[in-house]
């Protein structure tokens, strides 16, 4: 059994994303989702902090402080792309225009009830950003995360240890080992890595899963 | 005739009171009016309540005005950052008071005062700690959390260009909190790279109208040219 590498990962959730899409993908492990996106199909990024079309990163020496993305990284515009103030911007995550928002993840609990935000930790300093709005505001929300914690516990859990970032909203987990939908039935294996069974994932995993049938519908 | 045009960042800042509950616009370095904050810090009002995304990123900008001990507390989505460690210290040693409140909902708020809105139901936040002490609803089946308008004494924006009645036009993703900010505060200052006449402003593309514009000024070269 092969784990998915990080960019891996991220190419396996390119592959559904359909072009005509609009998506908002987070910071951290999501942003490297852009470079496994088709480039010969029309997907229209959105970034919190007020564009649409947003594109790569720019050449060395045509940086631009005005034009940067969520995680205040400078980027591009492409052909065709708008600006927007703040309050549009989250209008287009909370009136449910955006289809796909792409998010990592502390833990998922079966129920898709979200913990990305905040570990809670004495002394921590909280920091929100955008990503309450974004949990509770797209069509639909993927998270992207590591199946397993460095000390090996599963991250899907039956309910969070960690402060919630939004109840009941991730559509779909896509981790190093498998990709599993989150139906009000429970969870829904659709794929996993090659060499690993349903019965590897389940003891790994410690909550309920079951195979999606195989006409499972589509995102 | 009317100009709204300030001679100087000092004049344009001189009437801030002790207590001002104070809009700054920006995200991250974007859109930060650094020339209004560097002439607040000289003006030296005290207890300030400052609205901004962030909380001060580095030494410059929101960073040295919370350095200067001037701000009693922020409201903002994200104030923990790598380089917020001017925010972080302040915070550790109790020195400053922190209003965490998500991305949206804080512009949503900011939106709602300039507005005229009482408050409102916002689905963002509902069921987590944010939302601890918020009257929750349900409305057609879905959860919402009551948020309140966020008014401001004044908003300190930065803009690309302005005329002398207050029109605004922005840069880029500089623009993000500034026009909404303009429309909650009671008195807005846009800190502008250039001044056009009245007319150069094409009224189609116009972002901010001037009806939610007090005072404008331009940077100097000295004050950088972004």
């Amino acid at each position: 059994m092969e784990h998915l590498n990080r960019d891996q990962l991220a190419a396996r959730v390119a592959r559904d994303i359909p072009e005509g899409a609009y998506v908002n993908l987070g910071i951290g492990l999501p942003t490297l989702v852009t470079a496994h996106l088709r480039a010969d199909l029309d997907i229209f990024l959105q970034s919190e902090n007020g564009l649409l079309g947003m594109g790569p990163a720019p050449a060395p020496g045509e940086e631009d402080e005005d034009l940067i993305n969520a995680g205040k990284q400078p980027v591009t515009l492409l052909t065709g792309g708008a600006y927007f103030h703040h309050a549009d911007s989250f209008a287009m995550m909370r009136g449910g225009h955006l289809d796909i928002c792409v998010l990592g993840a502390f833990q998922v609990s079966v129920r898709g009830d979200l913990a990305n935000w905040h570990t809670g930790a004495p002394g921590a300093i909280p920091a929100v950003g955008g990503a309450m709005d974004l949990a509770i505001g797209a069509k639909k929300v993927f998270v992207m995360m590591e199946h397993l914690t460095r000390e090996g516990a599963s991250k899907i859990v039956q309910n969070c240890s960690y402060p919630l970032t939004g109840v009941a909203c991730v559509d779909r987990i896509y981790t190093d080992l498998a990709v599993i939908d989150v139906k009000p039935a429970g969870l829904f294996v659709r794929d996993m890595v090659a060499g690993l069974s349903l019965a590897d994932l389940q003891a790994l995993t410690g909550v309920p899963l079951s195979m999606l049938p195989a006409d499972g519908e589509d995102a | 005739m009317i100009s709204k045009i300030q001679d100087s960042m000092e004049q344009a800042v001189a009437d801030i009171p002790d207590g001002a509950t104070v809009m700054i616009g920006g995200f991250g370095n974007a859109g930060m009016p650094s020339a209004l904050i560097d002439a607040l810090i000289d003006q030296g009002a005290r207890e300030l309540t400052v609205v901004n995304n962030n909380a001060g990123n580095g030494e410059r900008g929101l960073a040295a005005l919370l350095q200067s001990g001037r701000v009693r507390k922020m409201i903002c989505s994200f104030p923990r950052q790598t380089d917020s460690h001017v925010f972080d210290a302040l915070y550790r040693a109790g020195k400053i008071e922190l209003e965490l409140t998500p991305q949206g909902n804080l512009a949503e708020r900011i939106r709602a005062a300039g507005a005229g809105i009482g408050g409102f139901f916002s689905p963002t936040g509902y069921g987590t700690l944010l939302a601890e002490g918020k009257e929750a609803r349900t409305i057609n089946g879905r959860d919402y959390v009551l948020e309140m308008p966020i008014h401001a004494d004044f908003a300190l924006i930065k803009a690309r260009a302005a005329d002398r009645w207050g029109n605004l036009v922005y840069r880029k993703t500089a623009r993000n909190f500034g026009p909404i900010m303009a429309m909650a505060a009671q008195v807005t200052v846009a800190e502008v790279n250039e001044v056009v006449e009245l007319g150069a402003l094409d009224p189609e593309a116009i972002v901010t109208p001037g009806i939610f514009v007090q005072r404008v000024v331009r940077r100097t070269v000295q004050q950088g040219s972004h």
